[in-house]
């Protein structure tokens, strides 16, 4: 097996974006029992996306919520801007900018939808205001009253990212955000991380759907059993296509 | 009719004590999932603190309703963190063994010392008397417990239901882990939400000494009503578990005048009613 941490770094695009903001080294997780990562290596560059590609159940989501110290049992180093977060409790991870925003959304049924875009705390300065959000989503400007859960399923997720945009968190975890969602919203989806991604923002990206990754991505790791087994840049996408389906079996 | 208004006068009180404490019943359950079976206890030590305050210290009345809630809601929290924060993801049986323990030991601990009967507490100066209304007497103290009750109770409401801090609340109530990893300190919410139920519980035992007098059992007897008021309202339910409140020291005020005989289980027929019904109570969501 070759050294991954190695692989990762030859695999960094030449026009390096910046310094690696997030670093995972042996990190391993146990759900109770089940022990699920089993040695994640891979680094995060800042104002890179990275997308974390893998089978259903390859610990895809368990990486990201380890990384945010929601998973209880863990080992191995997580460095964010050069401090160890592991282990940390997670509301000191989202204090130090990591915002993470989870598969099933989150969205709080007894709040309406002006409490969740104004739930999370801000952590520093530098977040969107709410006039830039509305900017980015216009839908939710006008449904600030309702109920959250009574948004439509894209709507819930444009307001799943965009209570995390307002923290100032420059490092932003998203997990499947097209999940389940029409292909004209995965595409509002995808414009909103392309014009996160020239604003600055680093984004470590957890996705089923290949293609939309494709669109988005810089970088690409693929994750099976617990561990990263391969990663390549985006412009090697082609060479890596065959492999890539063997990894997925698509 | 002036012995109806004075049952309904009656019963008015006894609501303000249910709300009170099914109020704070029910913001304990939703945030920490524990049936706080000590909540009768604490309302007893409520009334003994304002006791001492005034036996021992000389404080009276008007300071003890800020400062007897606050005491007792520090203990709470103590208990919270000592204790009840190690039940987290338990079966909710535990919650009840051990909170209907700590409800034993603190009962035991009072009637070891005081006896079980009671000790009086005096009626403030500026609250004596009464008030004719033309068709009832109103003796002031119970005016202002009735209206005192509805004020707290209400603000109690606005807090959780149309503040940024109750916001943080209600959404830890259904998602801890996601609120903790946008950087809220969850555990320490939840302390100060267990210390919020147990100072509502003390405040309503400093409002009851004057007029029931202050007895180690005072919370044991109340409590199983309580619970049944809970139950009826549906466990987790601000605004519900209020007029539930309420709405049950009425009915049982009027049965007192309508149908004497019935006035101690009218609120149990109604509770077995409505599990009949509607096992989730009247306001209650669907688990």
């Amino acid at each position: 097996m070759p050294d991954l941490a190695m692989a990762a770094a030859a695999t960094r695009p030449a026009s390096d974006a910046g310094a690696s903001i997030l670093s995972v080294r042996n990190l391993e997780a146990w759900y109770g029992e089940s022990h699920i990562l089993h040695g994640m290596n891979f680094d995060v560059n800042a104002g890179e996306v990275v997308t974390l590609l893998g089978r259903n159940g390859a610990g895809k989501t368990t990486t990201l919520k380890s990384i945010m110290g929601i998973i209880g049992k863990r080992t191995g180093s997580v460095r964010f801007n050069n401090q160890e977060i592991n282990p940390a409790f997670s509301d000191r991870i989202a204090r130090m900018g990591v915002a993470f925003c989870p598969e099933e959304r989150g969205i709080f049924s007894s709040l309406d939808v002006r409490e969740n875009l104004l739930l999370p705390p801000i952590v520093r300065p530098g977040g969107l205001s709410l006039d830039q959000i509305f900017d980015l989503f216009p839908n939710l400007k006008e449904r600030l009253a309702s109920q959250g859960t009574k948004l439509s399923g894209g709507e819930q997720q444009m307001l799943a990212i965009a209570r995390i945009l307002r923290t100032g968190a420059r490092f932003l975890m998203l997990d499947e955000p097209t999940e389940g969602l029409a292909p004209v919203i995965i595409q509002q989806i995808g414009h909103t991380i392309a014009q996160l991604k020239k604003e600055g923002f680093t984004i470590l990206l957890v996705e089923q759907n290949f293609r939309f990754a494709s669109t988005v991505a810089d970088r690409y790791y693929i994750v099976e059993h617990g561990k990263v087994i391969d990663g390549f840049a985006n412009s090697e996408l082609r060479a890596n296509m065959d492999k890539l389906h063997t990894y997925l079996g698509v | 009719m002036q012995a109806l208004y004075a049952q309904l006068l009656v019963g008015l009180i006894n609501g303000s004590f249910y709300a009170l404490l099914s109020l704070g019943l029910a913001v304990i359950f939703g945030m920490l999932n524990i049936v706080n079976f000590a909540h009768g206890a604490l309302y007893m030590m409520g009334a003994f603190c304002a006791y001492f305050l005034l036996n021992i210290a000389g404080i009276g009345y008007w300071p003890a309703l800020v400062i007897a809630p606050i005491a007792v809601g520090i203990f709470g929290m103590l208990l919270e963190r000592t204790l009840l924060k190690w039940l987290a993801g338990l079966d909710h049986l535990y919650g009840m063994l051990l909170t209907f323990g700590i409800a034993l030991i603190v009962q035991g601990v009072f009637q070891n010392y005081f006896g079980s009967s009671g000790l009086p507490y005096a009626i403030p100066d500026e609250l004596k008397g009464g008030m004719n209304l033309g068709f009832m007497f109103l003796p002031v103290y119970r005016g202002w417990v009735v209206v005192f009750s509805l004020v707290v109770c209400l603000a109690t409401w606005f807090l959780i239901e149309r503040t940024r801090l109750g916001a943080y609340l209600r959404a830890a109530t259904e998602n801890p882990t996601l609120v903790r990893a946008f950087g809220i300190n969850v555990p320490r919410m939840i302390t100060l939400t267990y210390g919020l139920g147990v100072g509502l519980a003390a405040l309503a035992g400093v409002l009851s000494a004057p007029i029931n007098q202050v007895r180690p059992l005072m919370g044991a007897d109340l409590i199983i009503v309580v619970f049944a008021v809970v139950v009826i309202g549906g466990m987790g339910s601000i605004m519900g578990s209020i007029i539930t409140g309420f709405a049950l020291g009425v009915i049982e005020g009027l049965t007192k005048y309508f149908y004497p005989e019935a006035s101690n289980t009218v609120v149990f027929v109604l509770m077995v009613l409505v599990l009949l019904v509607k096992p989730t109570g009247l306001t209650g969501r669907a688990a």
